[in-house]
């Protein structure tokens, strides 16, 4: 994600060309877990995802445009953009997409105030609002503190095009997308205390559930960790989704650490 | 505290008029003068006395400067010809503590001396009895400021907590002189008959501004050492900004230089924002140089990481979960680590990074390597090729524990590392 060329036109749509190494990948790399659309090829391409891109680096989001926009090929529509947190709201109103890609660190509050103003549009039964975020920051109270607001993912921003398209669909689908180092700070956080668990229920990571997040920390993409653990995708799927719902929801001490750092509770 | 002053002395700023810290008698207001003059200071000494007979003069203009002037390091340098300020072994200066020397107990023998003459010198029958409580009132003041002063120098001086009560029976004795000089004058005017209801209202009235000023003055205090503390993590934030700046622009312009290599283009970004995250994201923001010698599991592997990285040129992403301390076992296994880094960076790193995962989990310590090159099959290593077989798995085996490599799912070959360690915690 590092080689955008810039000259693209920022509007995206058909006539934005892709950029040179933003070929889909060679079957091998980390391709879709095969539910939905996949982002290569574009053979089975019916489904679009409508998306805003929010970041405060106009580069990057020509970047991330260049490599992701080209609607044709990867399904991926870029319905708007913004540079802060007032006009991320403002667009993510005015546009409902399926996704936002959302900076961590953003003038007026960063991605977490975002994701607070934006909840009742992440609520919504019909058509709901999802976040994946997208940093590169390593900071762990930064990484957890958008999950806690509601961000169905996070990766970095040295992801490839080809999987930043795939994590898009996944998201959309409401499913969540865990980066390796995600995964790292989860199991960091949820690792045994002394501390009793507050709730049984969400204090806790079944053995299922540590066992898929220690291999999305070693690099598995989900087909790979279903092959390894001889469970299909959406086993998978569920599980990293159940540990999303207890990020958001425990009150585990580390957590509320994190979160008070970020002011979240 | 203490300002952090380069060793090398720096131009001598413009001369500002500071009362000094330094051997000072009263309020430094002589040694300040002087040193601003260039006199020596037993000159200005002696027109402060001479002036002083003159009907007090002198204490006038001693009392005024010493309210207004600043106190200071400057002034002339001490008599004893030490100097000023040591550099401490933190490489900060500090500003030696005196001890009183016997000229000055001289000067102050013949101070007293010579207000008993201008005492004498007095022919003013009645107003002669206000002189004592006034001059009890003027010692007590002088001693009070004398005292504040000292709090402020000890800013600048680290003062031993044992000497915390001094400066208040310092402080003290100088009010209570006061007090003293001022029911002098208030005995003498009126009669002593009104002198117990006169304390009494008087204590009211102090009490009553303590109550109205005391918490005040208190939350003035706390708000100004935390104003200095943040002063002081912006000083330390500024230095960090400034030397991570620096090492920006230093591999930017490399880069521009090899801008024809792309690998080493790579390497060089890559080491950099390594740098850079590890100011940006170390807890409590102390960052240990990647040069230094790594004491825990997560930094070793961290560092091992990095190097391979930088020699290899292919990006190692590296997640740690858990942390314990390095013992000869560990090392081993971070050795072993190395070495599987090496190969995946060597045969598997046009397949992408490099992911690097350590766990801590009770005394089980593991370690994968895992890279999407196009993998390989152990047994058809010949066996004179000796790197993987010994370095890796005999190097595990050996300390006790386990390797095992095999061909990731998707592609890759994955290391797996595991190793008991000795220490318990």
């Amino acid at each position: 994600m590092t080689d955008a060329t810039g000259g693209t036109n920022a509007t995206g749509g058909p006539g934005a060309q892709g950029v040179p190494g933003a070929a889909p990948g060679p079957a091998g790399a980390r391709g879709s877990g095969g539910s939905g659309a996949s982002g290569a090829d574009g053979a089975e391409t019916e489904r679009r995802v409508r998306v805003v891109l929010v970041d405060d680096h106009r580069m990057f989001r020509t970047g991330v445009q260049a490599e992701i926009g080209e609607t044709a090929r990867t399904g991926v529509e870029v319905v708007g953009e913004a540079a802060d947190v007032d006009q991320a709201v403002t667009v993510i109103t005015a546009t409902r997409p399926e996704v936002v890609l959302l900076d961590v660190h953003l003038p007026g509050g960063g991605g977490v105030e975002v994701l607070r103003r934006s909840a009742s549009l992440m609520a919504d039964q019909d058509r709901p609002v999802r976040f994946l975020a997208l940093s590169v920051s390593d900071a762990a109270e930064d990484v957890i503190g958008v999950i806690r607001g509601g961000a169905r993912g996070y990766v970095t921003k040295t992801i490839t095009g080809t999987d930043l398209v795939d994590a898009i669909f996944r998201v959309s689908e409401g499913d969540a997308v865990f980066s390796p180092r995600l995964a790292g700070f989860v199991l960091d956080a949820f690792a045994s205390t002394d501390a009793p668990p507050v709730d049984e229920d969400l204090d806790r990571l079944t053995q299922r559930e540590r066992e898929v997040l220690r291999l999305i920390a070693r690099g598995y993409a989900y087909k790979e960790i279903a092959k390894q653990l001889f469970i299909s995708v959406k086993t998978v799927e569920s599980h990293v989704s159940a540990v999303l719902r207890k990020l958001q929801l425990s009150n585990r001490h580390e957590l509320t650490r994190w979160a008070t750092a970020r002011r979240l509770v | 505290m203490t300002a952090a002053v380069p060793p090398t002395a720096p131009e001598p700023p413009p001369r500002k008029l500071y009362r000094s810290a330094e051997g000072r008698l009263l309020g430094g207001v002589a040694r300040g003068l002087a040193g601003h003059l260039g006199l020596p200071v037993a000159w200005v000494r002696i027109v402060f006395i001479a002036l002083f007979m003159a009907e007090g003069f002198g204490a006038l203009v001693y009392a005024l400067f010493w309210f207004i002037v600043p106190l200071g390091v400057g002034g002339v340098e001490t008599t004893a010809g030490r100097p000023l300020t040591a550099v401490g072994p933190d490489g900060r200066r500090r500003i030696l503590a005196r001890r009183p020397e016997r000229g000055q107990i001289i000067a102050l023998v013949a101070l007293l001396v010579g207000t008993g003459i201008f005492v004498q010198g007095f022919q003013l029958g009645r107003a002669n009895t206000y002189i004592w409580p006034l001059l009890l009132i003027g010692a007590g003041v002088a001693l009070f400021w004398r005292q504040a002063d000292n709090a402020r120098r000890a800013q600048w001086v680290e003062l031993s907590r044992s000497k915390r009560v001094l400066p208040l029976a310092r402080g003290a004795t100088g009010v209570v002189l006061v007090a003293a000089g001022v029911s002098g004058i208030v005995v003498l005017q009126g009669s002593a008959k009104h002198l117990g209801a006169v304390l009494q209202a008087a204590l009211a009235v102090l009490v009553g501004i303590a109550l109205l000023v005391g918490p005040y003055v208190v939350r003035m205090t706390q708000d100004l050492s935390e104003e200095r503390l943040m002063r002081i993590r912006a000083q330390e934030r500024a230095e960090v900004a400034a030397h991570v700046h620096d090492s920006v622009l230093h591999t930017l312009t490399l880069i521009q230089r090899s801008a024809e290599d792309p690998r080493e283009v790579a390497r060089l970004a890559r080491a950099q924002e390594r740098e850079l995250r590890a100011w940006l994201y170390r807890p409590e923001g102390t960052g240990k140089d990647e040069a230094e010698e790594p004491d825990t599991l997560a930094e070793a592997v961290k560092k091992t990481a990095a190097e391979v990285e930088d020699h290899h040129g292919v990006p190692i992403e590296v997640v740690v979960v858990g942390d314990c301390p390095l013992d000869e076992k560990l090392g081993a296994q971070i050795q072993a680590a190395r070495e599987a880094m090496v190969n995946a960076a060597k045969y598997g790193g046009d397949g992408g990074a490099v992911q690097v995962f350590a766990e801590v989990e009770g005394a089980t310590v593991f370690i994968s390597v895992r890279d999407r090159g196009p993998g390989f099959d152990v047994d058809a290593v010949p066996e004179d090729r000796m790197g993987v077989r010994e370095s890796i798995i005999g190097r595990m085996q050996r300390n006790g524990g386990t390797a095992r490599l095999r061909s990731a799912p998707d592609g890759g070959t994955e290391v797996e590392l595991e190793m008991e360690r000795a220490a318990t915690t």
